[in-house]
Protein backbone atom coordinates (compact mmCIF):
# COMPACT_ATOMS: atom_id res chain seq x y z
CA UNK A 1 0.00 0.00 0.00
CA UNK A 2 1.76 3.06 -1.26
CA UNK A 3 -0.66 5.92 0.04
CA UNK A 4 -3.54 6.02 1.61
CA UNK A 5 -6.20 8.47 0.38
CA UNK A 6 -10.14 7.20 0.77
CA UNK A 7 -11.80 3.96 2.39
CA UNK A 8 -13.51 4.22 -1.73
CA UNK A 9 -10.63 2.51 -2.46
CA UNK A 10 -10.30 -0.15 -0.37
CA UNK A 11 -11.93 -3.59 -0.78
CA UNK A 12 -12.90 -5.60 2.39
CA UNK A 13 -9.63 -8.20 2.64
CA UNK A 14 -7.51 -4.68 2.39
CA UNK A 15 -9.45 -2.78 5.22
CA UNK A 16 -9.29 -6.35 7.66
CA UNK A 17 -5.69 -6.11 7.17
CA UNK A 18 -5.36 -2.34 8.34
CA UNK A 19 -7.69 -3.03 10.76
CA UNK A 20 -5.68 -6.18 12.22
CA UNK A 21 -2.47 -4.62 11.96
CA UNK A 22 -3.57 -1.70 14.22
CA UNK A 23 -4.66 -5.02 16.78
CA UNK A 24 -1.36 -5.27 16.58
CA UNK A 25 0.00 -2.13 16.95
CA UNK A 26 -3.05 -1.77 20.14
CA UNK A 27 -1.36 -4.58 21.69
CA UNK A 28 2.23 -2.98 21.89
CA UNK A 29 0.48 0.40 23.32
CA UNK A 30 -0.36 -2.09 26.52
CA UNK A 31 3.20 -2.71 27.51
CA UNK A 32 5.81 -0.78 29.41
CA UNK A 33 8.01 -0.03 26.41
CA UNK A 34 5.21 1.46 23.97
CA UNK A 35 7.87 2.46 21.37
CA UNK A 36 8.75 0.37 17.99
CA UNK A 37 12.00 0.42 16.69
CA UNK A 38 10.27 -0.05 12.96
CA UNK A 39 10.28 3.31 11.22
CA UNK A 40 13.86 4.44 12.25
CA UNK A 41 15.07 6.13 10.18
CA UNK A 42 12.39 7.48 7.98
CA UNK A 43 11.12 11.04 8.20
CA UNK A 44 6.98 11.68 8.65
CA UNK A 45 6.03 15.44 7.49
CA UNK A 46 2.65 16.23 8.79
CA UNK A 47 1.58 18.66 6.53
CA UNK A 48 -1.64 20.56 7.52
CA UNK A 49 -2.93 23.28 5.59
CA UNK A 50 -5.71 23.44 7.79
CA UNK A 51 -5.89 23.44 11.39
CA UNK A 52 -6.45 19.98 13.53
CA UNK A 53 -5.01 19.73 17.03
CA UNK A 54 -6.40 16.32 17.44
CA UNK A 55 -5.61 14.42 14.56
CA UNK A 56 -2.15 16.08 14.07
CA UNK A 57 -0.80 15.06 17.64
CA UNK A 58 -2.53 11.73 17.25
CA UNK A 59 -0.48 11.01 14.19
CA UNK A 60 2.20 12.36 15.76
CA UNK A 61 2.10 9.89 18.05
CA UNK A 62 1.93 6.91 15.98
CA UNK A 63 4.92 7.99 14.25
CA UNK A 64 7.16 8.53 17.28
CA UNK A 65 5.92 5.05 18.70
CA UNK A 66 7.30 3.62 15.14
CA UNK A 67 10.69 5.36 15.72
CA UNK A 68 10.22 7.47 12.64
CA UNK A 69 11.45 11.34 13.07
CA UNK A 70 8.25 13.62 12.58
CA UNK A 71 8.30 17.38 11.36
CA UNK A 72 5.37 19.28 11.73
CA UNK A 73 4.20 22.12 9.30
CA UNK A 74 1.56 23.95 9.83
CA UNK A 75 0.16 26.63 6.89
CA UNK A 76 0.10 29.43 9.65
CA UNK A 77 3.25 31.50 9.20
CA UNK A 78 4.39 29.07 6.79
CA UNK A 79 5.55 30.27 3.23
CA UNK A 80 2.21 28.39 2.53
CA UNK A 81 0.89 31.83 3.94
CA UNK A 82 3.03 33.38 1.23
CA UNK A 83 1.31 31.68 -1.91
CA UNK A 84 3.53 28.36 -1.84
CA UNK A 85 1.82 25.95 -4.14
CA UNK A 86 1.10 22.61 -2.79
CA UNK A 87 3.79 21.31 -5.40
CA UNK A 88 6.34 23.72 -4.45
CA UNK A 89 5.64 22.73 -0.77
CA UNK A 90 5.53 18.77 -1.37
CA UNK A 91 9.03 18.97 -2.87
CA UNK A 92 10.57 20.88 -0.59
CA UNK A 93 9.83 18.97 2.54
CA UNK A 94 10.98 15.99 0.08
CA UNK A 95 14.26 17.47 -0.56
CA UNK A 96 14.72 17.81 3.17
CA UNK A 97 14.08 14.10 3.20
CA UNK A 98 10.89 13.25 3.83
CA UNK A 99 9.52 9.97 3.50
CA UNK A 100 5.47 10.15 4.11
CA UNK A 101 3.34 12.91 3.83
CA UNK A 102 0.12 13.22 6.15
CA UNK A 103 -1.20 16.11 4.79
CA UNK A 104 -4.91 17.52 5.66
CA UNK A 105 -5.97 20.16 3.36
CA UNK A 106 -8.70 22.48 2.95
CA UNK A 107 -9.11 21.26 -0.60
CA UNK A 108 -11.42 18.18 -1.47
CA UNK A 109 -8.72 15.87 -3.47
CA UNK A 110 -5.72 17.46 -2.19
CA UNK A 111 -4.16 14.35 -1.08
CA UNK A 112 -5.03 12.44 -4.21
CA UNK A 113 -3.83 15.23 -6.36
CA UNK A 114 -0.10 15.20 -4.44
CA UNK A 115 -0.03 11.33 -4.74
CA UNK A 116 -0.91 11.31 -8.26
CA UNK A 117 0.58 14.46 -9.57
CA UNK A 118 4.49 12.99 -10.00
CA UNK A 119 5.54 15.62 -7.75
CA UNK A 120 7.12 13.52 -5.37
CA UNK A 121 7.66 9.93 -4.32
CA UNK A 122 6.84 10.01 -1.17
CA UNK A 123 4.03 8.26 0.40
CA UNK A 124 0.66 10.18 0.74
CA UNK A 125 -1.41 9.60 4.02
CA UNK A 126 -4.51 11.57 3.74
CA UNK A 127 -5.43 13.27 6.97
CA UNK A 128 -8.48 14.89 5.67
CA UNK A 129 -9.26 16.47 2.84
CA UNK A 130 -12.62 19.74 2.29
CA UNK A 131 -15.30 17.59 2.51
CA UNK A 132 -13.98 14.49 0.86
CA UNK A 133 -13.02 12.03 2.80
CA UNK A 134 -10.97 11.20 6.68
CA UNK A 135 -9.97 7.50 5.76
CA UNK A 136 -7.84 6.96 9.13
CA UNK A 137 -11.14 8.39 11.16
CA UNK A 138 -13.22 6.07 9.60
CA UNK A 139 -10.76 3.34 10.24
CA UNK A 140 -10.75 4.21 14.11
CA UNK A 141 -14.35 3.92 14.06
CA UNK A 142 -14.86 0.80 12.55
CA UNK A 143 -11.64 -0.75 14.45
CA UNK A 144 -13.67 0.57 17.50
CA UNK A 145 -17.30 -0.99 16.95
CA UNK A 146 -15.30 -3.93 15.56
CA UNK A 147 -13.45 -4.53 19.37
CA UNK A 148 -16.92 -3.87 20.96
CA UNK A 149 -19.01 -6.51 18.93
CA UNK A 150 -16.04 -9.17 18.80
CA UNK A 151 -13.33 -7.88 21.30
CA UNK A 152 -10.15 -10.47 21.21
CA UNK A 153 -11.85 -12.29 19.12
CA UNK A 154 -11.94 -9.58 16.39
CA UNK A 155 -9.06 -10.23 14.32
CA UNK A 156 -10.21 -11.39 10.80
CA UNK A 157 -14.03 -10.08 10.93
CA UNK A 158 -15.46 -7.53 8.71
CA UNK A 159 -18.49 -5.33 9.94
CA UNK A 160 -21.53 -7.93 8.20
CA UNK A 161 -25.04 -7.22 9.57
CA UNK A 162 -24.30 -4.56 11.71
CA UNK A 163 -26.58 -1.82 11.87
CA UNK A 164 -24.73 1.66 12.07
CA UNK A 165 -26.61 5.20 11.95
CA UNK A 166 -24.78 8.15 11.02
CA UNK A 167 -26.55 11.66 12.35
CA UNK A 168 -26.53 15.04 11.72
CA UNK A 169 -24.36 17.51 9.11
CA UNK A 170 -23.74 14.72 6.65
CA UNK A 171 -23.15 17.64 3.81
CA UNK A 172 -20.04 19.16 5.45
CA UNK A 173 -18.85 16.12 6.64
CA UNK A 174 -15.76 13.89 5.16
CA UNK A 175 -15.86 11.67 8.34
CA UNK A 176 -19.51 10.67 6.99
CA UNK A 177 -18.24 9.91 3.70
CA UNK A 178 -15.13 7.53 5.15
CA UNK A 179 -17.58 6.12 7.20
CA UNK A 180 -20.16 5.29 4.46
CA UNK A 181 -17.61 3.37 1.84
CA UNK A 182 -15.54 1.69 4.76
CA UNK A 183 -18.42 0.34 6.33
CA UNK A 184 -20.69 -0.84 3.93
CA UNK A 185 -17.23 -2.24 2.50
CA UNK A 186 -16.79 -4.16 5.69
CA UNK A 187 -20.76 -5.11 5.32
CA UNK A 188 -22.48 -2.97 7.79
CA UNK A 189 -25.66 -1.49 7.01
CA UNK A 190 -25.38 2.49 7.20
CA UNK A 191 -28.36 4.73 7.41
CA UNK A 192 -27.79 8.59 7.28
CA UNK A 193 -30.24 10.82 9.53
CA UNK A 194 -30.31 14.63 9.55
CA UNK A 195 -32.25 17.76 8.40
CA UNK A 196 -32.93 17.84 5.03
CA UNK A 197 -30.60 21.09 4.47
CA UNK A 198 -27.94 18.85 5.87
CA UNK A 199 -28.33 16.01 3.37
CA UNK A 200 -25.82 15.83 0.30
CA UNK A 201 -27.66 15.67 -3.34
CA UNK A 202 -26.36 12.67 -4.82
CA UNK A 203 -27.33 10.49 -1.75
CA UNK A 204 -29.37 8.32 -3.60
CA UNK A 205 -26.41 6.85 -5.47
CA UNK A 206 -24.55 5.67 -2.21
CA UNK A 207 -24.95 2.23 -0.18
CA UNK A 208 -26.89 3.71 2.45
CA UNK A 209 -30.50 4.39 3.40
CA UNK A 210 -31.64 8.36 4.33
CA UNK A 211 -33.80 9.45 6.97
CA UNK A 212 -34.90 12.85 8.44
CA UNK A 213 -36.94 11.79 11.89
CA UNK A 214 -34.19 10.46 14.60
CA UNK A 215 -36.72 8.72 16.49
CA UNK A 216 -38.28 6.32 13.58
CA UNK A 217 -34.79 5.80 12.63
CA UNK A 218 -33.76 4.38 15.98
CA UNK A 219 -37.30 2.44 16.12
CA UNK A 220 -36.46 0.97 12.63
CA UNK A 221 -32.94 -0.19 12.34
CA UNK A 222 -32.45 -1.34 16.12
CA UNK A 223 -28.66 -0.11 15.48
CA UNK A 224 -25.38 -1.66 17.26
CA UNK A 225 -23.98 1.74 17.13
CA UNK A 226 -25.34 5.74 16.98
CA UNK A 227 -22.49 7.40 15.53
CA UNK A 228 -23.25 11.31 16.38
CA UNK A 229 -21.21 14.17 14.19
CA UNK A 230 -20.34 17.62 15.41
CA UNK A 231 -22.53 20.38 14.25
CA UNK A 232 -19.90 23.09 13.50
CA UNK A 233 -21.74 25.91 14.78
CA UNK A 234 -21.26 28.88 12.06
CA UNK A 235 -23.52 26.66 9.87
CA UNK A 236 -26.44 28.22 12.11
CA UNK A 237 -25.68 31.28 10.97
CA UNK A 238 -25.95 29.66 6.76
CA UNK A 239 -29.49 28.65 7.86
CA UNK A 240 -28.88 25.16 7.19
CA UNK A 241 -31.47 24.86 10.34
CA UNK A 242 -33.79 27.31 12.28
CA UNK A 243 -31.94 27.40 15.84
CA UNK A 244 -29.35 25.25 18.48
CA UNK A 245 -32.49 23.87 20.37
CA UNK A 246 -34.61 23.10 16.86
CA UNK A 247 -31.45 20.61 15.86
CA UNK A 248 -31.24 19.31 19.56
CA UNK A 249 -34.69 18.39 19.94
CA UNK A 250 -34.70 16.93 16.77
CA UNK A 251 -31.22 15.80 15.93
CA UNK A 252 -29.32 15.74 19.22
CA UNK A 253 -28.74 12.51 21.64
CA UNK A 254 -31.15 14.10 24.16
CA UNK A 255 -31.18 12.19 27.92
CA UNK A 256 -34.75 10.93 26.59
CA UNK A 257 -33.28 9.42 23.47
CA UNK A 258 -30.35 7.96 25.14
CA UNK A 259 -32.28 6.60 27.80
CA UNK A 260 -34.42 4.98 24.74
CA UNK A 261 -31.76 3.46 22.83
CA UNK A 262 -31.42 -0.72 23.16
CA UNK A 263 -29.40 -1.56 25.51
CA UNK A 264 -26.07 -3.11 23.23
CA UNK A 265 -26.41 0.19 21.02
CA UNK A 266 -23.34 2.16 21.60
CA UNK A 267 -22.52 5.56 21.05
CA UNK A 268 -20.04 7.38 18.80
CA UNK A 269 -19.01 10.83 18.42
CA UNK A 270 -15.64 11.86 16.40
CA UNK A 271 -15.05 14.88 18.54
CA UNK A 272 -14.42 17.29 19.23
CA UNK A 273 -17.66 17.13 21.16
CA UNK A 274 -20.51 19.86 21.34
CA UNK A 275 -22.18 18.99 24.74
CA UNK A 276 -25.59 19.53 25.10
CA UNK A 277 -26.03 20.64 21.26
CA UNK A 278 -25.76 17.20 19.48
CA UNK A 279 -24.91 15.13 22.12
CA UNK A 280 -26.14 15.04 25.78
CA UNK A 281 -23.77 14.56 28.76
CA UNK A 282 -25.30 11.91 29.55
CA UNK A 283 -24.55 10.05 26.62
CA UNK A 284 -21.07 11.20 25.75
CA UNK A 285 -20.01 9.88 29.76
CA UNK A 286 -21.72 6.81 29.54
CA UNK A 287 -20.15 3.48 29.60
CA UNK A 288 -21.80 3.19 26.30
CA UNK A 289 -19.80 5.92 25.31
CA UNK A 290 -16.83 5.23 22.83
CA UNK A 291 -15.28 8.58 22.58
CA UNK A 292 -11.97 8.31 24.74
CA UNK A 293 -11.42 4.61 22.98
CA UNK A 294 -11.64 6.17 19.71
CA UNK A 295 -8.85 8.60 20.66
CA UNK A 296 -7.13 5.75 22.23
CA UNK A 297 -7.45 3.44 18.95
CA UNK A 298 -6.92 6.43 16.32
CA UNK A 299 -3.28 6.41 17.62
CA UNK A 300 -3.01 2.37 16.86
CA UNK A 301 -4.97 2.52 13.42
CA UNK A 302 -2.51 5.51 11.89
CA UNK A 303 0.14 3.61 12.96
CA UNK A 304 -0.81 0.80 11.21
CA UNK A 305 -1.55 3.03 8.14
CA UNK A 306 1.63 4.50 8.54
CA UNK A 307 3.16 1.11 8.99
CA UNK A 308 1.51 -0.14 5.75
CA UNK A 309 2.60 2.79 3.94
CA UNK A 310 5.61 3.50 4.61
CA UNK A 311 7.61 0.39 6.12
CA UNK A 312 7.76 -1.91 2.91
CA UNK A 313 10.17 -1.65 -0.41
CA UNK A 314 8.48 -2.32 -3.72
CA UNK A 315 5.91 -4.14 -4.21
CA UNK B 1 11.30 -28.28 -9.86
CA UNK B 2 11.68 -31.78 -7.69
CA UNK B 3 10.65 -31.54 -3.51
CA UNK B 4 12.53 -34.39 -2.17
CA UNK B 5 10.72 -35.29 1.82
CA UNK B 6 13.20 -34.81 4.23
CA UNK B 7 10.96 -35.45 7.64
CA UNK B 8 7.89 -37.57 8.26
CA UNK B 9 5.14 -36.52 10.07
CA UNK B 10 6.35 -39.41 12.48
CA UNK B 11 9.86 -37.58 11.97
CA UNK B 12 8.55 -34.54 13.49
CA UNK B 13 6.60 -35.91 16.08
CA UNK B 14 9.93 -37.58 17.36
CA UNK B 15 12.08 -34.51 16.77
CA UNK B 16 9.79 -32.27 18.82
CA UNK B 17 9.49 -35.77 21.31
CA UNK B 18 13.69 -35.26 21.73
CA UNK B 19 13.43 -31.44 21.77
CA UNK B 20 11.08 -31.78 24.94
CA UNK B 21 13.21 -34.11 26.52
CA UNK B 22 16.30 -32.04 26.04
CA UNK B 23 14.63 -28.97 27.37
CA UNK B 24 13.76 -30.52 30.49
CA UNK B 25 17.57 -32.29 30.73
CA UNK B 26 19.21 -29.01 30.43
CA UNK B 27 16.53 -26.94 32.17
CA UNK B 28 16.76 -29.54 35.09
CA UNK B 29 12.96 -29.72 35.28
CA UNK B 30 10.12 -27.20 34.31
CA UNK B 31 11.29 -24.54 37.20
CA UNK B 32 10.75 -20.83 35.18
CA UNK B 33 9.97 -22.41 31.73
CA UNK B 34 8.10 -20.07 29.01
CA UNK B 35 7.94 -21.25 25.31
CA UNK B 36 7.25 -18.53 22.58
CA UNK B 37 6.47 -19.32 19.40
CA UNK B 38 7.43 -17.01 16.00
CA UNK B 39 4.40 -16.90 13.65
CA UNK B 40 3.22 -18.48 11.89
CA UNK B 41 4.48 -22.59 12.30
CA UNK B 42 6.36 -21.46 15.54
CA UNK B 43 3.42 -21.32 17.18
CA UNK B 44 2.29 -24.29 16.66
CA UNK B 45 5.47 -25.98 17.26
CA UNK B 46 6.03 -24.37 20.40
CA UNK B 47 2.39 -25.61 21.55
CA UNK B 48 3.22 -29.06 20.59
CA UNK B 49 6.55 -28.69 22.83
CA UNK B 50 4.74 -27.55 25.29
CA UNK B 51 2.12 -30.06 25.45
CA UNK B 52 4.64 -32.49 24.97
CA UNK B 53 6.26 -30.84 28.32
CA UNK B 54 3.23 -30.95 30.28
CA UNK B 55 2.64 -34.43 29.98
CA UNK B 56 6.21 -35.51 30.95
CA UNK B 57 6.41 -33.30 33.86
CA UNK B 58 3.06 -34.71 35.54
CA UNK B 59 4.50 -37.67 37.82
CA UNK B 60 6.43 -35.44 39.37
CA UNK B 61 4.47 -32.30 39.09
CA UNK B 62 0.41 -32.87 38.51
CA UNK B 63 -1.50 -30.35 37.67
CA UNK B 64 1.49 -28.26 35.79
CA UNK B 65 0.98 -26.90 32.59
CA UNK B 66 4.30 -25.29 30.68
CA UNK B 67 3.39 -21.99 29.82
CA UNK B 68 3.65 -20.94 26.28
CA UNK B 69 2.80 -17.55 23.83
CA UNK B 70 3.45 -16.57 20.17
CA UNK B 71 6.07 -13.32 19.83
CA UNK B 72 5.80 -11.58 16.71
CA UNK B 73 8.82 -10.09 15.32
CA UNK B 74 7.89 -8.37 12.13
CA UNK B 75 7.64 -5.04 13.63
CA UNK B 76 11.67 -5.45 14.36
CA UNK B 77 12.79 -7.17 11.26
CA UNK B 78 15.83 -5.22 9.59
CA UNK B 79 15.04 -6.61 6.00
CA UNK B 80 11.35 -4.36 6.24
CA UNK B 81 12.29 -1.98 3.37
CA UNK B 82 14.12 -4.43 1.37
CA UNK B 83 10.51 -6.15 0.67
CA UNK B 84 7.05 -5.64 0.19
CA UNK B 85 5.43 -5.10 3.44
CA UNK B 86 4.64 -7.69 5.47
CA UNK B 87 1.57 -8.39 7.70
CA UNK B 88 1.87 -8.32 11.02
CA UNK B 89 0.91 -11.24 13.81
CA UNK B 90 -0.26 -11.37 17.53
CA UNK B 91 1.74 -11.58 20.25
CA UNK B 92 0.33 -13.54 23.21
CA UNK B 93 2.39 -13.58 26.27
CA UNK B 94 1.68 -16.11 28.98
CA UNK B 95 0.33 -14.28 32.01
CA UNK B 96 3.15 -15.01 34.03
CA UNK B 97 5.38 -12.59 32.14
CA UNK B 98 8.95 -13.11 30.63
CA UNK B 99 10.75 -11.17 33.53
CA UNK B 100 13.41 -14.04 35.22
CA UNK B 101 11.93 -16.58 33.14
CA UNK B 102 14.22 -19.05 31.08
CA UNK B 103 12.45 -18.50 27.52
CA UNK B 104 12.37 -20.79 25.08
CA UNK B 105 12.16 -19.34 21.57
CA UNK B 106 10.81 -21.57 19.01
CA UNK B 107 11.02 -21.31 15.17
CA UNK B 108 10.20 -24.44 12.19
CA UNK B 109 13.63 -23.06 10.23
CA UNK B 110 16.46 -21.31 11.60
CA UNK B 111 18.42 -19.78 8.19
CA UNK B 112 20.13 -16.70 8.04
CA UNK B 113 19.80 -16.21 12.29
CA UNK B 114 17.79 -12.59 11.13
CA UNK B 115 14.95 -13.50 12.37
CA UNK B 116 16.24 -14.49 15.77
CA UNK B 117 17.94 -11.76 15.93
CA UNK B 118 14.81 -9.52 15.15
CA UNK B 119 13.05 -11.95 18.85
CA UNK B 120 15.98 -10.88 20.72
CA UNK B 121 15.11 -7.47 20.38
CA UNK B 122 11.33 -8.11 20.70
CA UNK B 123 11.86 -10.02 23.39
CA UNK B 124 14.05 -7.37 25.03
CA UNK B 125 10.55 -4.94 24.77
CA UNK B 126 8.64 -7.36 26.81
CA UNK B 127 11.08 -7.85 29.57
CA UNK B 128 14.22 -9.61 30.92
CA UNK B 129 14.40 -13.45 30.92
CA UNK B 130 17.03 -14.49 33.06
CA UNK B 131 18.25 -16.87 29.88
CA UNK B 132 16.98 -17.46 26.28
CA UNK B 133 17.62 -20.48 24.08
CA UNK B 134 16.29 -21.62 20.86
CA UNK B 135 14.86 -24.77 19.31
CA UNK B 136 14.44 -24.97 15.83
CA UNK B 137 12.76 -27.91 13.82
CA UNK B 138 15.64 -27.21 10.96
CA UNK B 139 18.26 -26.24 10.68
CA UNK B 140 19.24 -24.90 7.15
CA UNK B 141 22.77 -23.30 7.93
CA UNK B 142 23.87 -20.31 6.02
CA UNK B 143 24.46 -18.15 9.08
CA UNK B 144 24.55 -13.98 8.61
CA UNK B 145 25.01 -13.57 12.70
CA UNK B 146 26.63 -15.30 15.56
CA UNK B 147 23.33 -16.88 16.22
CA UNK B 148 23.47 -20.70 17.57
CA UNK B 149 20.02 -23.24 18.29
CA UNK B 150 20.28 -25.13 21.60
CA UNK B 151 18.25 -27.97 20.58
CA UNK B 152 17.66 -29.31 16.67
CA UNK B 153 15.00 -31.58 15.41
CA UNK B 154 17.06 -32.03 12.14
CA UNK B 155 20.18 -30.81 10.40
CA UNK B 156 19.65 -30.19 6.96
CA UNK B 157 22.88 -29.20 4.68
CA UNK B 158 21.10 -26.94 2.06
CA UNK B 159 22.37 -24.81 -0.85
CA UNK B 160 21.19 -21.16 -0.63
CA UNK B 161 19.21 -21.71 -3.77
CA UNK B 162 17.13 -25.01 -2.60
CA UNK B 163 13.91 -24.05 -0.62
CA UNK B 164 12.86 -25.55 2.50
CA UNK B 165 9.05 -25.98 2.90
CA UNK B 166 7.69 -27.18 6.79
CA UNK B 167 4.32 -27.99 6.85
CA UNK B 168 2.49 -28.71 9.70
CA UNK B 169 -0.84 -30.50 10.72
CA UNK B 170 -2.45 -27.31 12.47
CA UNK B 171 -1.62 -24.69 9.82
CA UNK B 172 -1.03 -26.68 6.11
CA UNK B 173 -3.74 -29.39 7.02
CA UNK B 174 -0.27 -31.90 6.16
CA UNK B 175 2.66 -32.44 8.17
CA UNK B 176 6.17 -32.63 6.00
CA UNK B 177 9.40 -31.28 5.55
CA UNK B 178 10.40 -30.76 2.32
CA UNK B 179 13.07 -29.58 0.19
CA UNK B 180 12.99 -28.11 -3.34
CA UNK B 181 15.92 -26.81 -5.67
CA UNK B 182 15.33 -23.56 -7.54
CA UNK B 183 12.94 -20.65 -7.29
CA UNK B 184 14.40 -17.90 -4.53
CA UNK B 185 15.38 -19.19 -1.45
CA UNK B 186 13.08 -19.57 1.72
Amino acid sequence: MKHLLSTRDLDRDTAVRILDTAEDMAATQQREVKKLPTLRGKTVVNLFLEDSTRTRISFEAAAKRLSADVINFAAKGSSVSKGESLQDTAQTLEAIGADGIVLRHWASGGPAVLARSGWIASSVVNAGDGTHEHPTQALLDAFTLRRRLHGEASRGRDLDGVSVLIVGDILHSRVARSNVWLLTTLGARVTLVGPPTLLPHGIADWPVTALHDLDAAIADTDPDAVMMLRVQRERMNEAFFPSAREYSAGWGLTVARFAALPERTVVMHPGPMNRGFEISSAAADSPRSTVLEQVANGVSVRMAALYLTLAGGAE
Amino acid sequence: MTARAVLQQADITRALTRIAHEILEQNRGIDGLVLLGIPTRGVELAERIAGLLTSFAAAENPGWTCPVGSLDVTMYRDDLGRNPVRSTAPTRLPAEGIDGKTVVLVDDVLYSGRTIRAALDALADHGRPAAVRLAVLVDRGHRELPIRPDYVGKNLPSAASERVNVRLTGTDGIEAVTIEDGGSAA
